[in-house]
């Protein structure tokens, strides 16, 4: 499995894609492939404030649903309005199928996050 | 956790890449390639599955037809030898045990097949409550046979050229005992839970290993592929077919799950659990409906459904609808709401899924 060097990830199972205070979600190649297809996401709405580990959306497969959480504390500003016909994107391309976007308000939080080393190693890939 | 049982099968799965989940104490394929890739090969071609952790309790002696009139719902004593019919395992509160499938093999012979998840409940029911006992033998068949299900529009040609007597003009509901893939001593039936014709195999155990990869050389040209309990879960619940601890358990009665069909409250003597169905007639309030949806959200198992904001029932099984392209939902809701074309709400974690009720989600053409 695939887990980019240049992203961080959560226990949770999202990775998190960091460029000027703001930070873009998805979930990982692992999330996806354990979920199987998925058919449903319910995105969050714009302009909630999040703190970090509450949950924002969910992802939604055949037999299963997942919880996305927020990794860090901050504002949703945008969500992928193409992954509501398309769930299935998450499957093809989790890394390039964002789900949402939060302006973050502390920096300090993104210690918190693994580099894709320690992730591998948590999910046993 | 205590070990997980494993089918004869077992290491074809593995060998598949299938994802392996416990299921009933057993190790059991969930799904190979992707749910609903496997919904649609059932669908429009034919699919395999192993259902070799199904139990069997073997009923045999002169009063046995007698007994099992006693004990199951439908009217047993019209089986001829060579035919299955689906029943309900009552209790006295006129609960459902479990609901099963009784094969007539013989003249004083017969074969029940019940849910893994029911096998040791279900036995010691039968041996608690099976009259006759001194014209009628009891035995636990469970370990002694395998099964798989050849289930899809093109089952029948693969059965047909695994199996050595003509399976083609068998009716709905029919068997015949043949040698299967080269395995003598197989049941063979036309039966299933797929929505779909098709085949369901019994297979001694002891010889049953080579079988598997048989039937997908067999049926190769055909285009089977191995399905998974995924896949067996949403072809069920897109077909409307109840499955116990979901639309059926031991508190909730078989009119309640509109399995009317198969509960012959006014044959000859009752059976265990009659009287009590009738009774309950009037005062069980909620009853099974089949609720569609045009949106996106799923409803699932336990979710609430309302009606005009009020709470009404509950969902007992949710999944998309992998051919039909839509979720769809079984739920058991005050009976009044129960009726074809009646709006109900289903809150999905604080969001709302507006379904009907329908006749049915799917019916193969």
């Amino acid at each position: 499995m695939n887990f980019p060097e240049s992203l961080k990830y959560t226990s949770h199972d999202e990775w998190v894609s960091i460029t000027d205070g703001v930070a873009t979600i998805g979930i990982t190649e692992y999330a996806q492939d354990q979920l199987g297809e998925l058919v449903h996401v319910e995105l969050p709405k714009v302009g909630r404030q999040v703190a970090a580990g509450d949950v924002v959306c969910e992802v939604e497969s055949v037999k299963a649903v997942a919880e996305v959480y927020a990794p860090l504390a901050g504002k949703v500003t945008e969500a992928n309005a193409r992954l509501a016909d398309a769930a299935e994107a998450i499957n093809q391309d989790p890394y390039g199928s964002w789900i949402y976007r939060i302006a973050i308000t502390d920096a300090d939080q993104l210690s918190s996050l693994m580099d894709a080393a320690t992730y591998r190693a948590k999910i046993g890939k | 956790m205590t070990d997980l049982r494993r089918t004869p099968f077992h290491a074809r799965h593995v060998a598949a890449g299938a994802r392996m989940v416990p299921f009933a104490g057993w190790d059991m394929p969930v799904q190979y390639r992707g749910i609903s890739g496997e919904h649609n090969a059932v669908r429009t071609a034919v699919g395999l599955f192993d259902v070799s952790h199904m139990g069997e309790i073997r009923v045999r002696g002169p009063r046995a037809a007698d007994a099992l009139q006693w004990l199951l719902s439908n009217d047993v004593a019209k089986l001829e030898p060579g035919q299955a019919q689906y029943n309900g395992l009552c209790n006295h509160q006129g609960g459902m045990v479990d609901d099963v499938f009784a094969y007539r093999v013989g003249p004083e012979d017969y074969l029940v097949c019940v849910n893994a998840s029911n096998r040791d409940k279900d036995f010691a029911w039968f041996s608690e409550h099976l009259p006759h006992r001194d014209r009628c033998t009891l035995v636990d068949e469970g370990d002694d046979w395998a099964q798989v299900a050849i289930q899809g529009p093109r089952g029948v040609e693969v059965t047909a050229a695994l199996t050595d007597v003509d399976v083609t003009a068998l009716g709905r509901h029919r068997f015949v005992l043949a040698t299967f893939a080269g395995v003598a001593g197989c049941i063979v039936a036309r039966t299933g839970y797929t929505g779909e014709d098709g085949f369901e195999v019994f297979v001694p155990s002891a010889r049953a290993e080579p079988v598997w990869d048989r039937i997908l050389e067999v049926g190769g040209p055909f285009g089977i592929e191995p399905i998974g309990l995924g896949a067996r879960d949403t072809l069920r619940l897109e077909a409307g077919n109840v499955l116990y601890g979901h639309e059926i358990d031991d508190d909730t009665s078989p009119l309640q799950a509109k399995l009317g069909w198969i509960t012959k409250l006014k044959k000859a003597g009752g059976f265990l659990g009659s009287d009590a169905i009738a009774a309950r007639r009037e005062t069980d309030v909620t009853r099974l409906a089949s609720l569609s949806f045009d949106g996106k959200r799923i409803a699932r198992d336990g979710m609430t459904v309302l009606a005009d904001g009020r709470a009404v029932g509950r969902v007992t099984s949710g999944t998309l609808g992998p051919f039909v392209g839509h979720p769809v939902a079984l739920v058991l809701v005050e009976k009044a709401l129960s009726a074809i074309g009646t709006p109900l709400t289903v809150d999905v974690r604080g969001n709302e899924a507006q379904g009907v009720v329908v006749e049915s989600f799917y019916k193969r053409s």
